[in-house]
């Protein structure tokens, strides 16, 4: 039995797989940024030990590959008697990876808002969290915008290395299409053409957003 | 009992010895100038004052707030002392007016309409009440330092602090700032002001402090030790600056 594809099947299912690597990549990027703005205040924190937490955690992830990090949740949450799909698997793992690396960006954003600006909310009484609230994260957050969204790029691309934990996204769909059409130079093709169509955009943004914030200083 | 009183106050940076007791009584409505090189201790003298530099060894106590050896309630000190600082360090993203507003409002959680007439009250004290609005990089470096010594003052504080507060102004901005402290002085403010300005010392200040090598060197009324210095120190220094 032989099924034929035509270029407009390859296509269509190319497209189903692409709304996958796009959920994935809108989660991973809302839940890693709600998890790195946590990260970034222990580490930001005058707690030693939540800075040293925060310290760990971030290098633990920034210095193993994605891969990796993917096949521990995926292999090593069965052995803690928790299952997990291949999706949640990579939903959760690049859950991780987005927070590790945002927190590390935000806290250059945060370090980058002058000593003086702790200083006056300290002596008007503010606590740490209200320093952060109301002084530090408003002035940090102009300068985080852009080196964020351009990381949203990162995030996108990464989603691609799920495929091997099984997750079916865009790459996954078209390594399965390749093998049913043998025509992996035009699947792959358009699986490329696919990634780029999402993340172009968004460098483009990050660069716009860039200009703006650069001009407004 | 004195506003503020630090008694053996000593205080490292590393292997330097940066304070080296300090015994300083300040009393209700005092204006006391502190002078002497860079690096002989004042600025930090001034900052420990409100906890932005812990304390080694001795004891700082403000209005019955006390501090021991850094430890303490530094928020409960800080409702106590305003600071304005050499760089204003007025907040950016903030107008004059929320400048103002915003410690009254996150630590006192008074309500908006009371924040907003604090606010409106401190500006018009600091003459510029027509800035409400304004955010800071509108305003010029009198004008921003003016904003500074309102938002401070919306704490309603016990003593301020002034850290080379016209250091980093144009000369014919100095005066603008130098009138509005006059002014707190002469309402009775307790003030205690890190300074190169020593005619402004002379003429508003009831105290005068000459700090040498991290220690109080010589102390007393302006316009009597300015005149004539009891140690060599203090002649050299005055005879380099006025």
């Amino acid at each position: 039995m032989f099924v034929q594809f035509t270029t407009w099947d390859i296509v269509r299912n190319l497209l189903e797989g692409g709304k996958w690597t796009l959920a994935l990549s809108l989660i991973a990027f809302v839940l890693g940024g709600t998890a790195g703005l946590l990260v970034l205040f222990l580490r930001m924190a005058r707690n030693r030990v939540a800075q040293a937490l925060a310290k760990g955690y971030i290098e633990l992830f920034q210095g193993t590959p994605l891969l990796m990090q993917l096949f521990i949740v995926f292999f090593g949450l069965p052995l803690a008697g928790i299952d997990v799909s291949p999706w949640l698997a990579a939903a959760l793992g690049l859950t991780l990876f987005t927070s590790a690396y945002l927190a590390e960006i935000w806290r250059g954003c945060v370090e980058s808002v002058p000593r003086g600006q702790w200083e006056a909310s300290a002596s008007l009484a503010l606590g740490f969290t209200q320093q952060m609230r109301h002084v530090i994260l408003p002035q940090a957050l102009r300068v985080a915008i852009a080196p964020t969204v351009g990381f949203s790029v990162q995030v996108v691309k990464g989603t691609a290395v799920t495929s091997i934990i099984g997750f079916t996204e865009l790459t996954k769909t078209g390594s399965m299409l390749a093998n049913a059409t043998f025509q992996p130079f035009l699947v792959f093709g358009l699986v490329a053409a696919g990634y780029f169509a999402l993340c172009y955009p968004l460098s483009l943004y990050a660069k716009s957003l860039e200009r703006k914030f650069h001009v407004a200083r | 009992m004195s506003l503020v009183s630090i008694s053996g106050l000593h205080k490292h940076f590393g292997t330097n010895h940066v304070l080296k007791g300090i015994d300083l009584q300040v009393e209700q409505g005092d204006v006391i100038a502190l002078i002497g090189r860079s690096g002989s201790g004042k600025s930090t003298l001034l900052r420990t004052i409100n906890g932005l530099e812990s304390i080694d060894e001795g004891e700082l106590v403000v209005d019955g707030t006390a501090l021991h050896h850094g430890e303490g309630d530094l928020r409960a000190l800080r409702q106590k002392v305003g600071m304005v600082f050499q760089q204003f360090n007025l907040f950016p993203h903030l107008t004059a007016g929320q400048n103002v507003m915003l410690a009254p409002t996150v630590v006192k959680k008074l309500s908006k309409k009371e924040t907003e007439d604090i606010a409106k009250e401190m500006l018009l004290k600091v003459g510029l009440s027509d800035k409400f609005h304004a955010f800071p990089d509108q305003l010029s470096g009198g004008q921003q330092q003016r904003v500074a010594i309102a938002r401070a003052l919306a704490m309603r504080p016990k003593v301020m602090l002034c850290d080379e507060i016209t250091s980093a102004l144009d000369p014919e901005l100095v005066n603008e700032v130098l009138a509005v402290v006059q002014q707190l002085a002469a309402e009775g403010m307790t003030l205690i002001m890190v300074t190169h300005e020593m005619r402004f010392a002379r003429d508003v200040g009831n105290k005068l402090i000459f700090m040498h090598h991290g220690r109080i060197h010589e102390s007393g009324d302006p316009r009597i030790i300015l005149a004539d210095p009891q140690t060599p120190e203090l002649a050299n220094f005055t005879r380099a600056v006025m």
